[in-house]
């Protein structure tokens, strides 16, 4: 399937889109409605070409429907649910059918091997476990290739060298800022190289600079895999770097690319930097058609060293909306608003930072103490604090530093404060 | 017989103190009593004042956050056990207090203080023959 004919593949799409397009219409409220809106009925999409006169589906689409109104199967036929952060508090909720199961650990599989993952590989899994995709979907894709899957899930760093040491790890699973986090860790511990047995590590959930390929490479001496997977179309498995690390293959015969311009939404010539765009016509569960990603990237169809003929995807440039990626976790700065809101009845300015130290991703949430907020009571400000703190973490599920600040400290361009500091440096 | 206390937050950073009361100097506005309580990260700076009211403003105008507080100012004389027999009066009613600073002039003492219940704190004082300070007595000091 990997090394199919372009036209052959072009036939294997057309042939699973007009099905799946049967069955968001005719199972799909949602669908239905949008389509008939452009007065375009089922028929009327017999091959990929045609992909481009469908209506597109965004991430708030999503949201209106919560939590499972763009499922296309009845409940019953639904064995799994995943979950992301969503734009507003809500999250997005995902659906699996068993057979979406299935052509997940095929994606999987596929990934790990063009990462030269084998059944004789013991595969560290230090992403987390639970509603994220990355954790159980590197997971089940390790077990179909019969390698042997540690579940450490994230954190922990100390247990995860020992247990890499220990077990003889060969390859991990994480975000590469993590990667290099544990890198650091490692010299702490004072464990040598030659003690591990780690070859490769498949690196994605976050945006990564070739700098810190690089740096993940020396550091380790292994060889640093790009992957890419968001949780609406599947999770990790969307798409994979090969050993020649020259751009990340789709798995086009689950998944169809395009490039759109964000602002005409118009579909650009091959080549081009614009909006991703994936259309999913294998899932079962959640079928998106034309699923707006947001990420900015271009795609190359010339034919790969590797054999394959699969589209490759360059790393992505940035996105077209503000949201934030931090330690893998979708943010946006509009939750963050609203969690300030709900959680202080408050609608004071704020400010969020990004930052990397020492390899890994901290975010801080500066609030502004203008008279809304301020109590007389050291007491009562630092329970509010607190309360802030700890609402944003669990909504998020990340640790978040808060600080409180004077009126107008808050950095203001023309009367609109900037709401986001990226220190990062990811471009 | 409550006092309005300016209340003024302050982050941790060198001359943020001095700012506010330079400006409150350049007002020619009075300073009676004054206190900082500190965290980590901020500080809440409590001061009594001659005008209340236009230190506020002046302040607000000059971007600080800041708010009035009713605090009460209790006279005790200068003598062993005196500030013990007043808050007797309030612990005994179970009356919290929230926070307290002070300070002495010759022969009396203030305490500044800031309960709970500010009413009933004050109510109970004066039932037990506490003298306390109006704020127009507390500007002649």
């Amino acid at each position: 399937m990997e090394c199919l004919p372009r036209g052959e593949m072009a036939q294997l799409q057309s042939e699973r889109l007009r099905e799946m397009i049967d069955r968001v219409y005719y199972n799909v409220p949602f669908y239905r409605e949008k389509m008939q809106q452009a007065g375009i009925g089922p028929d009327d999409i017999q091959t990929v070409e045609q992909l481009k006169h469908l209506p597109f589906t965004t991430k708030n689409d999503l949201r209106d429907n919560y939590p499972f109104g763009l499922f296309a199967v009845p409940e019953s036929e639904i064995v799994r649910l995943h979950a992301s952060s969503g734009t507003t508090g809500k999250p997005t909720v995902v659906g699996y059918t068993r057979r979406d199961l299935v052509t997940w650990s095929e994606v999987v599989a596929r990934t790990l091997t063009s990462a030269g993952i084998g059944r004789h590989d013991f595969v560290q899994i230090a992403y987390g476990y639970g509603l994220f995709t990355g954790g159980l979907g590197i997971h089940y894709g390790v077990e179909k290739i019969g390698a042997v899957a540690i579940p450490v899930s994230g954190g922990n760093t100390k247990r995860q060298l020992q247990l890499m040491k220990d077990f003889g790890s060969t390859a991990i699973a994480c975000t590469p800022s993590y990667a290099l986090y544990l890198a650091e860790a490692l010299e702490e511990e004072k464990i040598d190289r030659s003690e591990l047995r780690l070859k490769v590590g498949v690196f994605g959930a976050e945006p990564w600079t070739e700098s810190m390929r690089k740096e993940i490479e020396q550091k380790w001496l292994i060889k640093a895999i790009d992957i890419f997977g968001l949780s609406e179309v599947i999770g990790p498995g969307v798409a994979s770097e090969c050993e020649f690390q020259h751009g990340l293959h789709i798995n086009e015969d689950h998944f169809i690319p395009e490039i759109i311009d964000p602002v005409t939404l118009e579909v650009l010539p091959e080549g081009s930097t614009g909006e991703l765009v994936f259309t999913t016509i294998t899932k079962e569960g959640l079928p998106l058609v034309r699923y707006r990603t947001r990420d900015l990237t271009r795609l190359d169809y010339s034919s790969c060293n590797c054999g394959r003929t699969l589209v490759r995807m360059a790393k992505c440039t940035g996105r077209s909306d503000d949201m934030l990626i931090i330690r893998g976790v979708n943010v946006f700065p509009s939750q963050i608003e609203t969690i300030l809101l709900e959680s202080g009845n408050l609608k004071p300015h704020y400010q969020i930072i990004v930052d990397r130290v020492h390899n890994l991703d901290v975010l801080q949430v500066l609030v502004e103490v203008d008279e809304q907020f301020l109590r007389d009571r050291i007491s009562q400000l630092q329970s509010l604090s607190r309360k802030i703190q700890h609402d944003l973490e669990s909504a998020l599920g990340l640790s978040v530093d808060v600080k409180l600040v004077e009126p107008k400290t808050i950095e203001r361009s023309e009367g609109k404060a900037r709401r986001v500091i990226d220190r990062r440096n990811l471009q | 017989m409550v006092i309005k206390q300016l209340s003024v937050f302050l982050e941790n950073k060198t001359g943020r103190l001095m700012e506010v009361l330079s400006a409150l100097g350049e007002e020619k506005i009075n300073i009676k009593a004054i206190t900082i309580a500190d965290t980590s990260e901020f500080g809440i700076l409590r001061i009594l004042v001659s005008h209340p009211a236009e230190a506020l403003s002046l302040l607000k105008a000059r971007g600080f956050s800041v708010s009035l507080t009713d605090v009460l100012a209790i006279a005790t004389p200068v003598e062993a056990g005196s500030f013990a027999k007043a808050l007797r009066v309030l612990s005994d009613r179970n009356i919290s207090i929230e926070y307290m600073y002070g300070f002495s002039i010759g022969e009396k003492a203030a305490i500044i203080l800031c309960a709970e219940d500010i009413g009933k704190a004050s109510a109970a004082l004066k039932e037990n023959g506490m003298e306390l300070i109006p704020a127009e007595a507390l500007n002649r000091l």
